[in-house]
């Protein structure tokens, strides 16, 4: 058995939840993809908000309510500054990646959508990113068109450059695929897309947790994730967007906040980012996610980033020791995603019994119905990596999936 | 036999397994057991949609009895589908209606039933249980 070293001891301390036992075994959790674990101090952050200073935002001149309000716009700042946006105000806060998608289709697609015009997503995007733009595509007459992908699960872009043109309205991909582990050369496609004018839109929901994002080096249109997969709370996301787009674009929900002057004829809307952001948000989700982003600055994403690189390389090797597995996606550029068959075992058999050892993995189509079509699979196994996790864990992975094959075969 | 006779049959079996792993392998033996469906009435009407894993149902009445066949792409839902089919076919349709089918519980195995499971048994009972009241409603 491999010793867990001395910094991935301190790392695991700091997240409770790791120590429990499941089914009687210590939980070994493989569905950061899914949702990552909380450190600490992003729960207490949450209790500390609700212990010393609730109290609603934007609104009271009372001292808690500036308290509150403080706090949630130094979250803003932070996380304008944790992806290198150029200014706050176009860090909106969402419900999540879901949110934020759906925010931009509804009022980019309102105003700058028209019948006979294209949207451009991949074969690879999570449903959060189809669905939102076939639902406006319908409204508004316009065609989804995809950027096919080959049997790696590697993106073929070619077809995309060769297909650019001012006829089409928006590019939406995902920077890191959930179900195959692609990383995407998102900077190249947003260049080529921006020589033609075309605003691009990424799904940044599996990148912003595991590597270091640039959304001014990326020069993104819009950029979306959730503070859920990078160890703050759920309910919670981000949606950046230039400056130039959200001033452009109409509200897309109606309330409180979002105002500047309402009488019964007319209404004046808020500047942004509070144009965007009906209603009482979330706050201390903003606060939890904060906390999140002080803990992930001072873990160093890049300390992070190595290390899932390193236990996705003793992964593979570990299980390559097993024959009959089938991987799917097996791109070079890869984040610490494995998906994976065992042959003759359907997915939900194999989940069911690692979790009856402890092992926490996620099974199905992990809502990329269209990657599983394209395979022609019914789903997949997936073991996704946090930094936290140990080579320990990896080999129970390993001696879990042989359990499994000896009592489905 | 009657429902709980039958259903306190496999009580008695899984009484002798003192862990998961017996219990499951005896699930998986019975899953690999089923008699499978043709494929051809594999059809999209008889198939009952988990999230997860698929199931397909084939109900027949015969001398005032209802025969249920059915098959899914998962082992350890057709395990636990032959002994739902096991206890209820060839009963009679206001016999099935009013079971509880209380063993799966007993058994341990009432994960299976959770919706986040989404292996689609849930419905299967769902479905089971409503092709014998539409039978029964028709009797009568």
């Amino acid at each position: 058995m491999e010793k867990v070293n001395d910094i991935t001891t301190l790392w695991r301390k700091q997240f409770p939840i790791l120590t429990q036992q499941v089914n009687g075994k210590p939980l070994v959790y493989f569905d950061n993809a899914a949702t990552s674990q909380k450190p600490l101090r992003v729960i207490q952050s949450l209790s500390d908000y609700y212990t010393r200073y609730n109290s609603n935002v934007h609104r009271g001149v009372h001292t808690l309510s500036q308290m509150a309000t403080d706090a949630f716009e130094e979250a803003r700042e932070l996380t304008a500054s944790f992806i290198h946006a150029g200014e706050k105000e176009e860090v909106i806060f969402t419900k999540g990646t879901t949110d934020s998608i759906n925010l931009v289709a509804q009022s980019f697609g309102e105003k700058f959508l028209q019948a006979g015009k294209e949207i451009w997503i991949s074969a690879m995007e999570h449903h959060a990113n189809i669905v939102p733009w076939q639902m406006i595509c319908e409204k508004k007459g316009a065609k989804l068109k995809v950027i096919p992908m080959n049997r790696e699960g590697v993106l073929l872009t070619e077809e995309l450059y060769q297909n650019l043109s001012e006829n089409i309205a928006l590019i939406a991909v995902t920077h890191v695929s959930n179900s195959l582990g692609t990383i995407n050369p998102v900077k190249e496609i947003i260049a080529r897309a921006h020589t033609f004018g075309i605003p691009v839109l990424v799904d940044g929901a599996q990148a912003v947790p595991h590597m270091s994002v640039n959304v001014q080096e990326l020069d993104c249109d819009f950029y979306c994730f959730s503070a859920h997969k990078m160890y703050g709370p759920t309910g919670i996301g981000v949606l950046y967007g230039k400056r130039k787009w959200l001033e452009a674009m109409p509200p897309y929900q109606g309330g409180g906040d979002m105002i500047e002057t309402v009488t019964f004829e007319k209404t004046d809307y808020n500047v942004i980012p509070f144009k965007f952001e009906a209603g009482t948000p979330h706050i201390e989700g903003a606060i939890g996610l904060a906390e999140a982003i002080r803990f992930i600055q001072e873990t160093g994403i890049e300390n992070i980033e190595k290390r899932e690189q390193e236990l996705l390389h003793y992964a593979m090797e570990k299980l390559s020791e097993i024959e009959g597995i089938t991987y799917i996606g097996t791109a070079p550029e890869k984040a610490a995603v494995i998906s994976f068959l065992i042959e003759g075992a359907h997915p939900y058999d194999v989940g069911f019994i690692l979790d009856k050892q402890g092992i926490a993995v996620r099974t199905g189509h992990h809502c990329t119905q269209p990657v599983m079509q394209f395979f022609d699979i019914p789903g997949t196994v997936r073991a996704s990596f946090a930094f936290y996790n140990t080579e320990e864990e990896i080999g129970r992975l390993a001696e879990g999936i042989q359990k499994a094959k000896n009592m489905l075969l | 036999m009657k429902i709980e006779e039958i259903e306190d049959e496999i009580r008695e079996e899984f009484a002798l397994f003192d862990d998961w792993e017996d219990r499951y392998n005896y699930i998986i033996d019975m899953g690999k057991d089923l008699p499978l469906i043709d494929p051809a009435l594999k059809t999209d009407d008889r198939l009952i949609k988990g999230c997860q894993s698929r199931v397909w149902l084939r109900a027949e009445h015969q001398d005032g009895k209802i025969m249920y066949t059915a098959d899914s792409d998962a082992i350890i839902t057709k395990g636990i589908i032959s002994m739902l089919i096991r206890v209820l076919s060839g009963q009679k349709p206001e016999e099935i209606v009013q079971s509880q089918v209380t063993f799966i519980d007993d058994i341990g195995l009432k994960e299976h039933l959770s919706p986040t499971r989404s292996n689609g048994l849930v419905s299967m009972i769902q479905h089971m249980k409503h092709y014998a009241s539409q039978y029964a409603s028709l009797k009568s």
